[in-house]
């Protein structure tokens, strides 16, 4: 049983991942995560939970300070100096940021959004390998000495000997006593995957419409990594010709220019013959566009080479249409016309920030 | 609980010594036990303020998270904790320096002494680690029967009320027990209506003794009067969570509860009521017995770093410590001086007030005679003047509409005081008082806040109201002021609503 301020802290904890659930829609929708990834966890910003109290406004209070400047001198912006004027009276205002692994957020989302696990496919069809201790031997290097079981057997050996006195035990291993850790490589099989996003950086596609790219492909990404053990992310841009970049690049290029979607599938297409053999990987495809293409001849041409090539390759195609400026394109309902009972095919219409949720729901909810 | 570990023999020694500087000096405190502590135990007793035996709540979690963070990231560290109890504990960190430590236990000789002397504190319960210990384990009776969240939650809506106590209701004593039933009050009662003058008169007399207008102006008075009296409570209550546990219809497990938060409110308040006198205190002699005596050469120089340290002020803000270590010499230098009464106050010979000395030499005797007197208000009201607030470069700042910043709004020492003044009162919280718990002959409960120039910050207000209302049961509503138009606030239990007064 856990007792005292650590009891305390827990319960603080739980709340905190309470209300983070509670508010994760916002989050979704708002991309605030994306900035503040680190390696395993990300932080969010949670506003103190505090007991609500009968106070004083703030800005129309006012205080007393110290020091020099004649009267009209700033002392900074918006920032509260009442905050020090009574130190210690009264626990302050402390913004809080909550560390949650991505693995806690997946679960968040999953709850969330309802989303169904991913059955992978090919099963560990790919081994990885590990090494573990697993024993005892009596070589090695001095930095895998096992000390206790070095002095164990130096006693050992200077009972056997007679050169152990219990009035005054002293024991002193040779080189014969020293023991050492021994290892094993373990195989273990995994299911890995690979998630190849593609996007329209043609002119169409603003600032607000990567951003909700990001964001979509942030959340899909914490889901998928979720359910694999390892996961390969490609990214592809395309307007007229299509290229692989790094993820920044990704996000934040800009190009003029027309589009050929069919561009982009087939680099695509390209990367998972090369790399990713669909026997051994668990492959998604993700594009994401305004929906302009340039010709109904290119379009036929995407048709086909999903048909022929992408679709029986992939676990799920998905094809999000972000609406920009100028509208939104026709590609969507090409495909939908196309593929109409295809099930590796999804798309989903992404209006504005508010609709990611919606769009994630559509990306994640088959479960493939 | 963790291990507490023994002080060790050079701690005891430099105890034994400080304390004996102590007495010397004339403080007179209550045994001082001291402890020495890991950092992360001292977070731990500072998030429970003060007692290892706090009762659970996840609050107490989220200061100690704070606490631990701003630690690990080297923002701030807690050299001294000091409670006030008889025998007074207070804790040492492992990890200081001995001149640190040194200087922690004079500074808690100054505390000890304040608490067990000054008035403020003379009605606060000394076995309160007794008393914590109790109210823990009552609580997590109540968890176990009717289960932690339903518990917990309710500790929530006491916390969030407990600044709505009179803080000097203390002294007056257990008022008479005011009978349970609203209605019997009002009946008991008696009603008598306006005599007529008492002695005999001819009845042509009668319209210049009784003229009409008369009689009904008593008539109005006496309806007015009437209605008062018929008003519960009689006279606005103060504190408001005593009101509460007397007439709310709580259980019997909610009503202990809210009891265990008042009484720690209370056991508390003082310390608020307080802190500049004693944190000033408290530096004032942790410096006289270090310099005088304590300190050995080769700790000069850690010991003026942290000391400055305690005492620095950032321009903007003011520190408790700063204004009170100063304002005690300021008051013994003055009394030393003889630089009080009508006679200094009258001269205005700037020069000659300066270098006025009657050779009085009453400092010591005064600065005691203060702290065992004064509060915050009281002491910076008496003693806080112009050449004062000059010497320190205190200002008063607000905040500009027009930039969205906080400026320097004037540097005149009446008006620096008024604000300081303003900052402590009623320990910084609003003063607002049950007003009537029968408003709109509904059983609803009126509060009223009393105005004087700030207007309540509104989201919290509707919060708080809200959790009353779980208290009371019946609506609640809170008559105070909005941009300077009378609002009264309410919840119902659904909405909140909002209306002009």
């Amino acid at each position: 049983m856990i007792t005292g301020i650590k009891r305390d802290h827990l319960r603080f904890k739980q709340i905190v991942k309470g209300k983070i659930k509670q508010n994760l829609k916002k989050y979704i929708s708002q991309g605030e995560l994306i900035g503040r990834q680190g390696k395993d966890y990300v932080s969010i910003p949670v506003n103190q939970i505090d007991l609500p109290r009968f106070k004083f406004g703030k800005r129309q209070q006012g205080g007393v300070g110290q020091g020099e400047g004649a009267p009209g001198t700033p002392l900074g912006p918006g920032e509260d100096p009442a905050q020090q004027q009574q130190a210690g009276n009264t626990p302050g205002q402390h913004a809080m940021e909550v560390e949650v692994t991505l693995a806690e957020l997946a679960q968040m989302l999953g709850d969330e959004l309802a989303l169904p696990r991913i059955e992978p496919k090919g099963q560990g069809s790919i081994n990885s390998s590990k090494y573990k201790f697993t024993g005892i031997n009596n070589v090695g290097p001095n930095s895998l000495r096992h000390a206790k079981r070095t002095f164990k057997q130096a006693l050992k050996r200077q009972i056997t000997t007679g050169m152990y006195d219990p009035n005054d035990p002293v024991i002193i291993p040779t080189k014969r006593d020293a023991r050492y850790k021994a290892w094993k490589k373990v195989e273990k099989p995994e299911n890995n995957a690979v998630i190849i996003y593609m996007m329209d950086v043609s002119g169409s596609m603003g600032d607000e419409q990567k951003e909700i790219v990001r964001t979509e492909s942030f959340w899909i990404d914490t889901w998928l990594r979720s359910q694999y053990n390892s996961i390969d992310i490609r990214y592809i841009i395309h307007d007229a010709s299509a290229r692989e970049v790094d993820q920044d690049t990704f996000y934040h290029t800009r190009e003029s220019g027309g589009t050929l979607i069919s561009s982009a599938y087939k680099l695509c297409n390209e990367i998972i013959d090369k790399e990713y053999p669909s026997s051994e990987w668990n492959i998604y495809a993700l594009h994401f566009s305004d929906g302009d293409n340039w010709s109904g001849e290119d379009t036929k041409l995407c048709v086909e080479l999903l048909k022929v090539e992408l679709l029986p390759k992939v676990n799920q195609f998905c094809y999000g249409q972000v609406e920009s400026r100028y509208g939104s394109g026709q590609f969507i309902k090409d495909l939908l016309e196309h593929f109409k009972d295809e099930e590796r095919l999804v798309t989903s219409k992404i209006e504005s920030k508010e609709a990611i949720y919606r769009s994630l729901k559509e990306f994640l909810g088959k479960g493939r | 609980m963790a291990i507490r570990r023994v002080l060790p023999e050079e701690l005891q020694s430099a105890h034994t010594e400080i304390r004996e500087l102590a007495r010397g000096y004339g403080l007179e405190t209550f045994d001082i036990v001291f402890e020495m502590v890991d950092y992360d135990e001292i977070n731990e007793i500072a998030a429970l303020g003060g007692f290892p035996t706090r009762y659970p709540h996840w609050r107490f979690g989220m200061e100690y998270d704070y606490l631990q963070k701003s630690y690990t990231y080297g923002l701030q560290k807690i050299y001294e904790l000091v409670i006030n109890t008889d025998p007074c504990y207070a804790y040492l960190q492992v990890g200081n320096e001995m001149v640190d430590q040194k200087l922690v236990m004079a500074h808690v000789y100054g505390h000890c002494d304040f608490f067990k002397n000054n008035v403020w504190f003379s009605k606060t319960n000394r076995k309160m680690l007794d008393q914590m210990a109790n109210h823990s384990t009552r609580i997590r009776e109540y968890q176990d029967r009717y289960g932690v969240d339903v518990v917990e939650d309710f500790i929530d809506v006491c916390a969030s009320l407990d600044n709505l106590i009179d803080f000097y209701s203390v002294f007056v004593g257990p008022k008479a027990k005011v009978p349970q039933a609203l209605d019997k009050q009002i009946d008991e009662e008696d009603i008598a209506r306006p005599q007529n003058a008492g002695f005999q008169y001819r009845s042509y007399m009668e319209n210049f003794i009784n003229p009409a207008h008369h009689v009904a102006e008593q008539e109005r008075k006496f309806q007015e009067a009437e209605m008062k009296k018929a008003k519960f409570p009689h006279l606005a209550e103060r504190d408001i969570l005593k009101f509460l546990i007397e007439y709310a219809p709580l259980k019997n497990w909610q009503r202990d509860i809210l009891t265990i938060s008042r009484e720690e409110a209370y056991y508390f308040a003082p310390q608020g009521q307080t802190k500049i006198m004693n944190e000033g205190w408290a530096s004032y002699w942790h410096s006289r017995i270090m310099t005088q005596h304590i300190l050995k050469d080769s700790e000069i120089i850690d010991f003026a770093d942290h000391n400055s340290g305690v005492l620095s002020s950032s321009p903007g803000q003011i520190n408790p410590y700063k204004i009170g270590i100063e304002l005690w010499r300021d008051i013994e230098d003055r009394w030393n001086r003889g630089a009080f009464g009508k006679e200094y106050d009258d001269c205005d010979n700037g020069p000659k007030k300066k270098a006025w000395d009657l050779k009085l030499g009453k400092g010591q005797e005064k600065i005691f005679e203060v702290r065992r007197l004064h509060n915050d208000v009281t002491f910076i009201d008496a003693f806080m003047t112009e050449e004062f607030c000059e010497r320190l470069k205190l200002f008063t700042y607000g905040f500009n509409r027009r930039t969205g910043q906080y400026e320097i709004l004037d540097r005149d020492w009446r008006k620096v005081k008024n604000q300081l003044l303003q900052g402590l009162t009623n320990f910084g919280n609003p003063v607002i008082r049950v007003e009537d718990a029968n408003y709109e002959n509904r059983g609803e409960l009126l509060l009223a806040h009393q105005h004087e120039g700030v207007d309540l910050e509104y989201d919290k207000a509707v919060e708080t109201i809200k959790n009353i209302q779980k208290i009371w049961q019946r609506p609640v509503n809170i008559l105070t002021k909005y941009n300077a138009q009378p609002k009264v606030l309410g919840f119902d239990g659904k909405d909140i609503h909002e209306k002009d007064a």
